[in-house]
Order: structure tokens, then C-alpha cells, then sequence
């Protein structure tokens, strides 16, 4: 017992000596946490290592270069900015640690595209609470977009069940009377996806679901085998999209695959599937930013020259072009927010909306829509290289319909940064 | 009943790469008597050391040779300069240095390779043959056939018919009366290590072709089933490793065809406390678990 | 099989060890407090952590330091403490401060009860077998999250609704005190008991079952006991840990963090609840100090990875250097050993 007391006494000296050394925290030169005449900080949370990691830990370095590429440019307002990557291998009770470490210690100004739908739903009401702007989350989860509850909170990827739904239009149209069946990831994922798509294509003929920690989808492929599944639409990460399509080959089942635009990305797919990439072909899905295979695209352009420029020349792909997007979306929001720069300058600047990124799809942040990009393009694998075919199409995660979008993309400035509203 | 056959071979597939992981902690429980919770970060690092051989010369045998050897190398560097100095006054020392070895194994390959899935090649193809539109095994998992069964084979004779094998199981249980009478404990304990750790990656080169891909964390859930499997079967017997894997694939397998795939690490666990409330030493292991 | 803990016999329960023992923890509370006053935000939530873990590893240290069973399922009790704080708050929402007390009261009740149940298989096993159960149940979390999924909501886990602390106290202080108000209650409980006759029965089990037989002491039903008291620890450290994160997910009780706890342990010095203190220091430290060491070095591929190959390092360094754990070291070893009155 006497060695406890002794412990904790000198435990208690050591956290005071701390408490001593790092009581200034984050650089407060206004009002506004993380905001100097000099300096912003930004924080997120993201997998950097663990099981999860694959794909996702290249998405914060990307948008960290091209904060980089902005203050090597004269940055926002003459403030450079500074990223800090917190990894929390995608377990809730670390995001909760990185998450407090970021805004009470760093002092961060905002949170931004903070990585997963279970790990970032749990901090969303001590976001609240600090009143942090929590911009543009890395999920697909409907949890974004609850404005009245999280006014500080926005999405920036399509909604799952916008996503289901344009991509049962398709298939509805063009695989029309065929037996279509689904297999998701047992989570809002799967669930929001198969909402979607029963809103479009009704009950489907066949569901299967798996979880993360059973990496064999066989005896699941084989029941939508037997079923006589024509189309197989699927709402899983990248590994399991890889898993399925190699495990249908492997039982002899050769259904139309339609993917989530999460589960999707080719060079994701090429890497992990090695010699099967073949098995990729024809597969169809969605997106609603340029493809990192679009050199003629000018955001590609501008990516690759960042990339080249600040990011140590990372293996240029889909996750990449994300990254960017992300950070060029904030540096536009930032330029919106103006010269006196603070938090409820920066949500009202987001909620002004008026953006587009470098996505085409519409993106229509207000007061009262706090959701992410709301609509895709249809892609499709052919000859190993993954295009986009047809119109862009938008709908709601309601009842409405799905639309053509008709608004032409939005070109990048020729410096590639956003301009001063 | 088409349900049933696919289902059935499905598990039998599933369960004998868990076998042939099962074997490799088998082979370090009767060596050295120790669970080596290193053992999945280590066959991951050999095969990681195996692809890079194979994608550099074109070969996979080549890759697969070197996996194997990377791994009589790992576990004797292992056993050497980490686990030689561990306090064995209690067993839960050397779990903790495995699991700090698990660490550093999976943030140095991550540093190297960087934590994306790598394709891992299979040498034959695992398109299954069908009858009757069925799918039942393919040429892989015969091979992954093969191979459990020439390893068990193989153990069974080291263990039994030869002086080192029996040299082996003596310091294991009697360290000290093994040394009495001359035999080179220390060197056996290597010669332990080096042979769990190829068992190991031998394995590791069966497991990961069925798997997500190559990874630093890619043996994580394969150690779970299979150290279940091992437990199942009891660990001082291989034929019971072999057995426990088949029967922990099996049940993998019925329980997320029929029930569905949420439910089956609740069917693995009812399986463990059905077998070990039976037999407290695994199906195969001798019951001598309670001394009164 | 352990270190510490053995010496601890040799005083009876008197009213003067009660009122010794009264005496202490008042100072360590009011050296809590003090603390929370003076640490910033971030390191008060530390310590907050830190108390939440102390409930976890004191429970657990006794379990396998004193009674010589193994269980790598201790994150699948708080998982069960955790959901049960959830569900029960949920359900009283809205009715004042005190029904935290009966959320947290009834977690510890569920947990006794799953605890039980585990305990009274794990007495039947030995070493790994035990493991291999105790691993199954870690691993489990999951899949009853999903499978009830009404209930849990599966992947997503649920919010823990909590009323804002009473008057201008900071969450984050309001949250240490919470969290070392059970922490210190643990401690003395457990110093208790493990002072007392069951201690004494637990170490013979440990160190020969047999001989404890022939002494008159039940080996199963002092295994069992032990269980039942480490997992309503368990439950208490996975209520508080649902208090300060205000959210319950499988993803925050995985393998891994049944596997950190008994490293904490090992680490801390099994058997020890000094030692149990050193090991929820360094579960909240250790991963932090490695991240902050690396912070500087800006490399692709070794962020994230730099620091969990660096805590692997120092996992396997300590346990080269001391064998025993922290509180086996000479420096923390009673350091007022000559003062010690004998009583």
C-alpha cells in the first residue's frame, strides 16, 4: 500500500513539473485558439498504421502538401498553415485521446476531415461542446448533416445512401430485369448503401453482410451464387472488394460487380489483387472527383505538380487526389472566412456556400444542409483503366429523384490557389 | 444439400491453412514451452521478405525458399539476442517481450513497406474445380493439403523417432535435469525457435494468399483462429492442431453460411468452452491437467 | 511466478490500520484534486484516464499476480461495463446526477455477474487454455454488438448521455475526480481484501494448489472469487471509461487493449498495486511520449510507425532491465523503509 502512495507521489510531482513546462499550449497570439498573424493550426485524426490503415493513411499527408504548396505561395491571408496528422489506428478510444490533444493542448483551430463513421461520431458532441469547427469528415454517414444538432460539423464525401441510390439507377436501367443482390459491411456502410438502392430497385433478391474480422466472404458469395444473383452491389473497403472479387472467380460466380465509389479505386485494387487485376473488368461504380489516371484533367495537373513538389513524390492515386481536394476545399473556405479570421467566420463562410472544389458534383452547404458532395458520376473499368461514363447525376438521401447535373466542373485558378472572396 | 457440400469444403479449405499455422505454435509450445505471441508479426515479416524475392527475380519458389530460411533466421536471432535474456521466473515476461516484438516487427514493416495491402501470389491457381456446379477445392488448397500433411508428418518423426527431438521435449519440461545429463539446453531452445518460426513462415506463405493481402497486420486474426484451433486440439499434440484447425474452419464456415458472418467468433467461443469444460487439455491433450 | 505482493500478510485488520488507511486516501484524494487545479485541460483528462486504467489494472494484477490466473478478456469486462453505463444512462436520462451512480453501480453489477459466469469456467484451466478461453472472450465484442445490434447498434456503438457537472467545474476536471473517486475506492478495496484472509488464500492457490487443499482452502472456489472481483474492477474501469469518452464502440475494446492491459501489469510489476498504478501511467503515457519524441521527424511512411516500433522497443527493454516491473526498481522499493513503523 506504502509503495502506491510512494508511486502516486511521484507521479503527481512529475505531472505537476509538466503542468509547469507546457502550460503557454498552442500559439494564442488573438482571441481565436490556433489562429496567429503568422500561423494556423489544423488537426485531424486518421489510421496511420493498424489493419485500417491501407489506402487511408496517404489522404492527411496529401492534404499536408498541398498546405504546403499554398504557404510556399504566400499561404491565406499571409498565415501559413500547419496540419497535424494524429494517428488513431481507427479505435473510437484513441480518436477520443488525439481529438482533446489536438483542441485543449495544441489548441487547434479546427478539426478537419477527421477519418471514419464509428470514431468520429464520438467526438462530434465534445466538438460541440468547444465549439471547434469539424469540417468536411472523411465517411460517408448521414451523422455529418445535422446542422440544428452539430452546427459546427460538415460532410464532404456522398452520402451512402445518395450513393446507393444513383448507382441502382443504373442499374435499373441497364441491367434492367436482371436478379440483383448486395453485400455490405455490417455497419451504417452496408445499411445506409442497401437503403439507397431498395429505394430505387426495391427489395433485393438476396442479401449478404460481413465484418471486418472475418476476412473470408465464402460462404456468403456462395449463397448469392446459388441464389442465381445476376448483379452483385457491393458496400465494402477497398480489402473486401479485392476479397469478393477474387473469391466469386475462385467459386466459378461471374456477376455484374457495382461498387461503392469507398470500396472502388482501381490502383487500390490493381496493388492488392496483383496478378487478378484482370478480374476488375467491367466493374462499375462512381466518384465525384478527377481520377488520378485523367492526365488531361486540369486538377490532376495541379495535383501531380504538388505531389511532385511537396509530397516526396507519393505514389500518385485516387487517395491522393482526395488529400488535395480536401485541403483545397479549406483553403477556399478560409479564403472566404477573410483577414480577421475566426471560428464562426469560418462556418459562416462554409455555410455562404457557393464552392465546388475540385469536385463536379453539386456541393450545397447552407445553413441548413451541412452534407457532403451530393451526387456522382458513373465510372467503369475497361482494359485495366477505370472512366467515367454518362451524365453526372444527383439526388437526396430522401425520396427524390435522381437527376442529371448539368453545371459544368469548376476549373483551377492557374496559380492553383483559391482566390481571395 | 449443395449448401452443405460447398460449405463444407469452404471450411475444409479455411481450416487447414489454421492447421498449418497451429502446428507452428504447437512446435514452440512443446520446444520451449511458451506461446509466442510474436509468431504471426514474424511469418509476416518473412513472407514480406519472401514477395520482395519473388517480385525481384520472377520466381515464387525462390521467394518461398527464402521466406522459409528468413524464418530459421528470425527465430534464431530471435531466440539469441531477445528471448535467451528474458527473466523466466514467469511465463508472463516473455508474452510481454512477444507482444513488444509484434510492435516493432509491425512499425518496422510499415516503415519499409508502408501499412497498403500487397498482392500475395499463389503458386497454383485457387479457381476450385466445380462438380456439378458446385464448387468444391482447388489446386491451392491441395497443395495447402500437402503441405500441413508433410509438416505434421515431419514433426511427428522429429518429436518421436529422433535423439534431438526427444533432447527437445527433455528441456523443455526439465531444463535443469536435461542439462545434467549433458544434453545443450540452450541450443536446443534456439533450434526451437528456429524451427517454430519456419513452420511459421512456411505457413504464413499458406495463409496469406487466402487472405486480404500482405500486410503488416495481415497474421493478426489468422493467430486468433489458429491459436484457437491450437487450444481445441490441445497443444502438445500436432494431430490435435490439425484436427482443432479443421474443426474451428468448419464451424467458421456452416455458422456464417447458415447463421451469418456476425455470429461466428460467438460460435468459436461456445465451441472452446464445450471442448474445454470436457477436456480441460484440449481434444488430444492428455488430461492431466488437474494435479488432485 | 511473481514478484511484490508477497510481504503484505503480516498486519492485522485493527482499527488503527483502518483508520491508516482512511488517512491515506484522503491525502492521495486531496492530492487528485489539487492536481486538477493545477494541470491544463488536457493533462487533467490524462489523469482522468490514468484513474479509469488504475480500476482495470488493480483488478486484473490481483487476478494473475496474486492468484496466478491468466485472462487476456479483461477488455471484453469493461466492453460489458462500458455498454452498460450507456444503456442504463440512456434509459434514466434527464433525472439528475444521481443516476450516474446507479448506471455505474449497475455496470459493476453486470459484470460481476459476466464475470461469474467466465470465472467459473477459467477455474477449470490452466496456462494457455486459459489464455485461449479468455482470448475468445476478447474477441467477442464485436460479434454481440452486431448480433444484437437493436440493443449495441453494432460498429457504431452509442452515446453516453451525461449531465453537464454540477456548478463551473470543468468536464475534464469533473471527469478526474469521477474517474479517481472509483480509482481510490478500488485501491482501498482491493488493499483490503488482499490484506486480509482471502489474499492469503489466493497465494496458496497461486504458488500450490495442493498444499492450499490439504490446508483447508477451496482452489475453485477462491479462483472463482478472484475472477468475480478482478471483472467488477474491470467493469467499474469500463464504466468510467464510457464516462470520459461519453460513447461505447466495439472499435474501443479490441484485442489489442486486453493484451496493453496485461502488459501494464507485467510491466508495472504483476502482482503489485503499486505496480498497477505504474502500468496505467504508462498505457496513457507511453504512447503519447513515443508520438511527441518522433513529432519531429516529417517522413511518410514513418509516421505512426516510428512510434509503435518505438514502444515495442521500450516494452522489451524494461523487461530485459527489470525483470520484476517498475515498482520492483530500487529507487521506488520502499524509499521509507526506515521510517516504517512495525506493527
Amino acid at each position: 500500500m506504502r509503495r502506491f502512495w510512494t508511486a502516486l507521489t511521484v507521479l503527481a510531482l512529475a505531472a505537476a513539473t509538466t503542468a509547469c513546462s507546457d502550460g503557454g499550449g498552442g500559439g494564442s497570439g488573438g482571441n481565436t485558439p490556433g489562429v496567429t498573424d503568422t500561423d494556423i493550426l489544423v488537426g485531424t485524426h486518421m489510421p496511420l498504421t493498424g489493419p485500417a490503415a491501407a489506402g487511408y493513411s496517404k489522404i492527411a499527408p496529401a492534404t499536408r502538401a498541398y498546405f504546403d504548396y499554398v504557404n510556399a505561395n504566400g499561404g491565406v491571408h499571409g498565415r501559413k498553415i500547419t496540419y497535424k496528422i494524429m494517428d488513431d489506428t481507427y479505435n473510437p478510444a484513441t480518436t477520443q485521446q488525439v481529438v482533446r490533444e489536438l483542441v485543449l493542448q495544441d489548441k487547434v483551430f479546427a478539426i478537419l476531415n477527421g477519418l471514419g463513421t464509428a470514431t468520429h461520431t464520438g467526438v462530434l458532441d465534445f466538438l460541440r461542446t468547444n465549439r471547434v469547427p469539424d469540417l468536411f469528415v472523411a465517411s460517408g454517414s448521414r451523422s455529418w448533416n445535422q446542422p440544428d444538432k452539430y452546427p459546427g460539423t460538415f460532410g464532404f464525401n456522398v452520402d451512402y445512401t445518395v450513393e446507393g441510390k444513383i448507382l441502382a439507377t443504373h442499374v435499373k436501367q441497364d441491367q434492367a430485369g436482371k436478379k440483383v443482390c448486395f453485400l455490405g459491411q455490417d455497419d451504417d456502410f452496408g445499411r445506409d448503401f442497401l437503403a439507397g438502392v431498395e429505394k430505387v430497385l426495391g427489395p433485393v433478391a438476396a442479401k449478404q453482410s460481413y465484418v471486418t474480422s472475418n476476412p473470408n466472404v465464402g460462404p456468403q458469395l456462395g449463397a448469392l451464387k446459388q441464389a442465381g444473383c445476376q448483379v452483385v452491389m457491393l458496400a465494402t473497403v477497398p480489402g473486401f472488394t479485392a476479397l469478393s472479387l477474387g473469391t466469386a472467380a475462385k467459386i466459378g460466380f461471374r456477376p455484374q460487380f457495382v461498387v461503392s465509389q469507398v470500396g472502388a479505386d482501381i490502383s487500390t485494387l490493381t496493388r492488392q489483387l496483383g496478378p487478378a487485376a484482370r478480374l476488375t473488368e467491367g466493374l462499375v461504380s462512381a466518384n465525384y472527383l478527377p481520377l488520378s489516371t485523367d492526365d488531361a484533367n486540369p486538377w490532376i495537373q495541379l495535383f501531380k505538380k504538388v505531389n511532385t513538389q511537396h509530397n516526396g513524390t507519393a505514389e500518385f492515386d485516387n487517395n491522393v487526389v482526395y488529400g488535395m481536394a480536401v485541403g483545397y476545399l479549406f483553403v477556399q473556405s478560409l479564403q472566404t472566412a477573410g483577414k480577421n479570421l475566426t471560428r464562426d467566420a469560418l462556418i459562416a463562410a462554409v455555410e455562404k456556400g457557393g464552392f465546388q472544389g475540385a469536385g463536379f458534383a453539386p456541393l450545397r452547404f447552407s445553413s441548413s444542409n451541412h452534407s457532403g458532395y451530393g451526387g456522382e458520376q458513373l465510372t467503369r473499368v475497361q482494359g485495366g483503366k477505370q472512366a467515367y461514363f454518362g451524365d453526372v447525376l444527383e439526388t437526396d438521401d430522401g425520396d427524390g429523384a435522381v437527376r442529371a447535373y448539368r453545371t459544368p466542373p469548376a476549373a483551377p485558378p492557374a496559380n492553383g490557389i483559391p482566390a481571395a472572396a | 444439400m449443395d449448401r452443405f457440400v460447398f460449405l463444407t469444403f469452404d471450411g475444409l479449405s479455411r481450416g487447414a491453412v489454421y492447421a498449418a499455422f497451429a502446428l507452428a505454435l504447437v512446435l514452440i509450445w512443446r520446444a520451449t514451452r511458451i506461446v509466442n505471441f510474436a509468431q504471426g508479426a514474424m511469418a509476416v515479416a518473412t513472407a514480406y521478405a519472401g514477395y520482395s524475392v519473388s517480385a525481384a527475380t520472377g520466381s515464387y519458389w525462390l521467394g518461398f525458399g527464402v521466406a522459409v530460411l528468413a524464418g530459421i533466421v528470425l527465430g534464431t536471432v530471435t531466440e539469441r539476442v531477445v528471448m535467451r535474456f528474458v527473466d523466466h521466473s514467469s511465463p508472463l515476461n516473455e508474452v510481454v517481450v512477444a507482444l513488444g516484438l509484434v510492435l516493432v516487427i509491425q512499425g518496422v514493416l510499415g516503415m519499409i513497406y508502408g501499412n497498403e495491402f500487397r498482392p500475395a501470389a499463389a503458386p497454383f491457381s485457387r479457381d476450385a474445380f466445380t462438380v456439378g456446379g458446385v464448387a468444391l477445392l482447388s489446386r491451392f488448397d491441395l497443395f495447402v493439403f500437402a503441405a500441413v500433411g508433410a509438416v505434421v508428418a515431419a514433426l511427428a518423426l522429429l518429436f518421436t523417432r529422433t535423439d534431438t527431438g526427444l533432447r527437445m521435449r527433455a528441456s523443455a519440461f526439465a531444463p535443469d535435469v536435461s542439462r545434467l545429463l549433458g544434453v545443450n539446453v540452450g541450443g536446443m531452445l534456439t533450434l526451437g525457435w528456429a524451427l517454430a518460426a519456419a513452420v511459421g513462415s512456411l505457413a504464413g506463405m499458406l495463409v496469406l494468399p487466402t487472405e486480404l493481402g500482405l500486410h503488416p497486420n495481415a497474421m493478426d486474426i489468422v493467430f486468433v483462429s489458429s491459436f484457437t484451433a491450437a487450444v481445441v486440439g490441445g497443444l502438445d499434440s500436432a494431430v490435435g492442431s490439425v484436427v482443432g484447425g479443421l474443426v474451428v474452419g468448419l464451424l467458421l464456415s456452416y455458422v456464417s453460411g447458415y447463421l451469418g458472418a456476425t455470429v461466428a467468433p460467438i460460435a468459436v467461443l461456445v465451441l472452446l468452452v464445450v471442448v474445454l469444460l470436457g477436456r480441460p487439455g484440449g481434444l488430444f491433450g492428455r488430461s492431466a491437467a488437474r494435479a488432485v | 511466478m511473481t514478484t511484490g505482493g508477497g510481504k503484505s500478510g503480516e498486519s492485522g485488520e485493527s482499527g488503527m490500520t483502518v483508520l491508516r488507511y482512511l488517512m491515506w486516501t484522503v491525502f492521495a484524494a486531496a492530492l487528485i484534486v489539487v492536481l486538477t487545479y493545477a494541470l491544463p485541460p488536457f493533462r487533467t483528462y490524462q489523469l482522468a484516464t490514468v484513474g479509469a486504467y488504475l480500476c482495470v489494472t488493480a483488478g486484473l494484477t490481483v487476478l494473475t499476480g496474486l492468484n496466478g490466473q491468466l485472462s487476456l478478456g479483461h477488455g471484453a469486462l469493461m466492453a460489458t461495463g462500458a455498454y452498460t453505463v450507456a444503456l442504463v444512462q440512456d434509459g434514466l436520462a434527464g433525472r439528475g446526477q444521481w443516476t450516474l451512480l446507479v448506471s455505474v453501480l449497475a455496470a459493476i453489477g453486470t459484470t460481476t455477474v459476466v464475470g461469474g459466469v467466465v470465472g467459473l469456467a477459467a477455474a477449470r484451466l490452466r496456462g494457455p487454455y486459459l489464455a485461449g478461453l479468455t482470448l475468445a472472450v476478447a474477441v467477442v465484442v464485436p460479434a454481440v454488438a452486431s448480433t444484437w445490434d437493436e440493443t449495441f447498434n453494432s460498429d457504431q456503438g452509442l452515446s453516453v448521455v451525461l449531465d453537464p457537472p454540477p456548478g463551473t467545474v470543468p468536464f475534464e476536471r469533473w471527469q478526474a475526480w469521477l474517474a479517481w473517486a472509483g480509482a481510490l475506492v478500488t485501491m482501498v478495496a482491493l488493499t483490503v481484501l488482499v490484506r486480509g484472509r482471502f489474499g492469503r488464500e489466493m497465494r496458496a492457490v497461486r504458488d500450490d494448489e495442493t498444499a492450499a487443499r490439504l490446508a483447508g482452502v477451496s482452489v475453485g472456489r477462491t479462483q472463482v472469487l478472484a475472477f468475480v472481483v478482478s471483472a467488477a474492477c474491470a467493469g467499474l474501469g469500463g464504466a468510467l471509461f464510457a464516462v470520459l469518452a461519453q460513447s461505447v464502440s466495439p472499435g474501443a475494446f479490441p484485442l489489442s487493449l486486453s493484451l496493453f492491459l496485461l502488459m501494464a501489469i507485467v510491466i508495472g510489476g504483476l502482482g503489485s498495486l503499486a505496480g498497477a498504478l505504474w502500468g496505467a501511467v504508462l498505457l496513457v503515457a507511453l504512447p503519447a511520449v513515443a508520438h511527441s519524441v518522433t513529432e519531429g521527424i516529417d517522413a511518410q511512411r514513418l509516421e505512426g510507425n516510428l512510434p509503435l516500433a518505438l514502444f515495442g522497443l521500450t516494452l522489451i527493454v524494461v523487461m530485459l532491465a527489470a525483470p520484476g516491473g517498475i515498482a520492483s526498481l530500487r529507487p521506488f522499493r520502499r524509499p521509507f523503509a526506515r521510517l516504517r513503523r512495525k506493527t
